[in-house]
């Protein structure tokens, strides 16, 4: 923990927008018919990161590695075992989000924003796209129609949308505009962190491409700053500054998004990257890097976490816990023999 | 050339408007509208609705007025046309005891005519027990005079008024038992779904217990332990609270089936990270999402409502006489007297069968409909 806070000071000019402490979120595993708790899924299990304002964070990992449940603390739409999580404020405040009350977080909410990955779960059926972008104006306390309606329209505009659409309803448009409705309600309060949860990974390859460019775009124009949370390495190195790669609940590695791609020092983040599928068929495919199943965050292995799929475990690993350490400026690892193993980025 | 094609073209774009800014309701319309058996069976609700509403108009006598001289008369045929014109008539009745079995024999006099009419004024009633009317549909011109539209029973009281009575208390205890159910149905299924934890526990392993119990014993029993002193109005709340304390659980489970599906919504996460109270995140977000089917399943529960009601009051432990309902009506048909020699005494249960069947079409029609976006 204290090389990752260690990590954070190095890179802080200005004090970073959010800080993530120790992160644990714990699922009791309760059986029988009195609910006796008999273990935990550590889905989230001891997460530092760090991010500073206007950056774009990515978040990666296989499916239940923590990285969603680790986003949904953030957004305080379910409450951490432990740790804490320092939000800085519009007005300059430090605020630990991981206490706070449904009611203390209401103010707080039209900060932290979310992008969903299901265009068509996250917005409401029944109500007309203005009324889904113009919800969180109205609970926030803009009470005009019609200056809430020009607000809309603005935003709709913003996100490369005629202003029209306001009328329709959800199941009139289609995935990729839906997608964006989604990302102009994200953007109706003025939020200063994005919360994306996997934006593209249910749309069609075309439109994948407009919406990250249209992600990448606001970024800029707005000085947003983004959590990313994605599968997709290529979709993350596209849009990310720097890159957290998790695995069972805790980060293996986090560096900035171009050395981490070029020189990646844990041997899963290598793995990953050599899963991306290259577009030239004379680029030879490889061997499957990755033998055997990600373990249960129930039960996880003893030392590191991956040592039963890494193909240069020794006895160390079975036995000792890696903690994450500093290997270069703003480059923390979670391996004993990170210096010693030279591994393959991707082109 | 072009400009057929223009216009086909714009044809199709403002359908396709119309489309996109359709809300919800109008969407289910429109598929419900497609449904011509439960758009028929939707005009017979409302035609049975309008009887609830007024009675007295759509009766032509006083349902209580009994006359022992004029028992079991048969249905009386109404002609339109006196001779050519205009002038609606029923065939007066003349009686005859039969020498052998002393039974009355009734049989059309053709030389008595009597002439009825539309709107006419009859005896006075009270609108909703409030307006004072005299107009009824349907009666005869003279007022001395008795019509038995659908027969009369063995008081000699005439079926016609008395299933409109019927239908009125019948048809109100099917909807007031249902909606008291879906009140209790949704508060209670929305705590449980909403709230979870040991209330949850507490409330499904409630609504087990109450769906063990054979539900004909418990409505008997229950029944049967009203006072028999209580008046027709108060054994009447109490039959549809009893209805209803027990129709509540299938509905409860439903609502908390949607509520524990709708938490996990993403647009219901969405109202929640937009700051929205729990209130807002309930009744704009999560009870319209299945508002709609919980009308079509109430649609469904009514006509089970009904029968239970007319079983009950068929078995004499639900609505008691005076009060007239269709099970009461029933009641009247129980032995082979009357299936033998007044078969029309049936009629009521032909009445049950129409309403059942509609209140079932329309729930099915509205079940299809409630999900739109369902192909």
């Amino acid at each position: 923990m204290t090389t990752g806070a260690a990590m954070g000071e190095a890179r802080a000019a200005s004090p970073a927008l959010l800080r993530v402490r120790n992160l644990r979120k714990f699922f009791p595993i309760s059986k029988g018919i009195f609910r006796r708790t008999v273990g935990h899924v550590r889905a989230v299990d001891d997460v530092s990161f760090d991010i500073q304002e206007g950056e774009a964070l990515g978040l990666v990992g296989e499916s239940g590695c923590g990285k969603t449940t680790t986003s949904r603390c953030i957004l305080r739409a379910m409450t951490p075992t432990a740790g804490e999580m320092l939000y800085r404020t519009r007005d300059g405040r430090d605020v630990d989000l991981a206490p706070l009350s449904r009611r203390d977080l209401r103010p707080l909410r039209a900060e932290i924003q979310m992008i969903f990955q299901d265009p068509f779960g996250s917005l409401n059926p029944r109500m007309t796209l203005f009324d889904n972008v113009g919800e969180p104006l109205l609970v926030n306390g803009m009470r005009n129609r019609s200056e809430r309606m020009d607000r809309v329209a603005e935003l709709l505009r913003l996100v490369g949308l005629r202003a029209e659409f306001m009328h329709r309803f959800p199941h009139a448009v289609s995935g990729g505009q839906r997608q964006r409705i989604g990302i102009a309600r994200a953007l109706s309060t003025n939020p200063r962190l994005v919360v994306a949860d996997e934006p593209v990974s249910a749309l069609d390859v075309s439109v994948q491409a407009q919406v990250l460019n249209l992600l990448l775009e606001l970024q800029q124009r707005l000085g947003l700053t983004f959590l990313f949370v994605a599968h997709d390495l290529s979709v993350v190195r596209h849009i990310s500054d720097r890159v957290a790669v998790m695995y069972v609940g805790q980060i293996v590695e986090l560096a900035p998004t171009s050395s981490l791609f070029a020189r990646p020092r844990h041997p899963y983040t290598s793995a990953l990257l050599k899963a991306v599928p290259v577009a030239d068929p004379r680029v030879p495919t490889g061997d499957v890097l990755l033998k055997g199943e990600v373990p249960s965050p129930a039960n996880p292995p003893s030392g590191c976490y991956f040592h039963p799929r890494c193909p240069f475990a020794d006895e160390r690993c079975r036995r000792e816990t890696p903690p994450l350490r500093d290997i270069a400026p703003g480059h923390v690892v979670r391996c004993h023999h990170a210096e010693r193993l030279e591994l393959a980025g991707a082109a | 050339m072009a400009a057929p094609i223009d216009a086909a073209a714009s044809a199709t774009s403002a359908a396709e408007d119309r489309i996109s800014v359709a809300s919800n309701w109008t969407l289910v319309w429109w598929r419900f509208r497609k449904h011509k058996l439960a758009l028929l069976s939707a005009g017979i609700l409302a035609l049975l609705y309008l009887v609830v509403l007024c009675p007295d108009f759509f009766s032509t006598q006083d349902p209580e007025r009994t006359d022992a001289r004029q028992a079991f008369i048969p249905i009386q045929s109404v002609h339109f046309f006196d001779e050519g014109r205009w002038s609606p008539w029923v065939p007066g009745v003349v009686g005859k005891r039969n020498p052998v079995t002393l039974r009355m024999e009734w049989g059309a006099d053709p030389s008595r005519k009597v002439r009825i009419g539309f709107f006419v004024d009859g005896p006075a009633y009270k609108v909703l027990g409030v307006i004072p009317a005299k107009v009824r549909l349907i009666g005869p011109l003279d007022p001395s005079q008795r019509i038995f539209l659908l027969g009369s029973d063995r008081l000699g009281r005439d079926q016609w008024s008395r299933i409109m009575h019927g239908t009125q208390t019948s048809m109100t205890i099917g909807l007031v038992a249902v909606t008291l159910s879906v009140v209790l149905g949704i508060v209670l299924g929305g705590i449980s779904g909403y709230f979870g934890g040991w209330i949850d526990q507490v409330i499904q392993r409630l609504i087990e217990i109450l769906q063990s119990v054979p539900t004909i014993p418990i409505w008997l029993a229950l029944s049967a332990a009203l006072p028999r002193d209580w008046t027709p109005t108060q054994v009447f709340f109490a039959i549809t609270v009893i209805l209803s304390l027990i129709g509540w659980t299938t509905l409860g489970r439903e609502v908390r089936g949607r509520f524990l599906a709708l938490r996990e919504e993403d647009f219901v996460l969405a109202a929640e990270l937009a700051g929205c109270s729990r209130a807002r995140i309930i009744l704009r977000h999560m009870v319209p999402t299945f508002l709609s089917h919980i009308i079509a399943t109430s649609s469904l529960a009514i006509p089970v409502m009904i029968i239970n009601e007319t079983s009950l009051s068929f078995l004499g432990l639900g609505i008691r006489p005076p009060a007239i309902s269709w099970g009461v009506l029933l009641q009247e048909a129980q032995n082979i007297q009357t299936l033998a020699l007044a078969p029309w005494l049936l009629l009521p249960g032909l009445l049950v069968i129409v309403a059942v069947l509609a209140f079932n079409l329309v729930g099915d029609g509205l079940r299809d409909a409630s999900d739109p976006y369902s192909k």
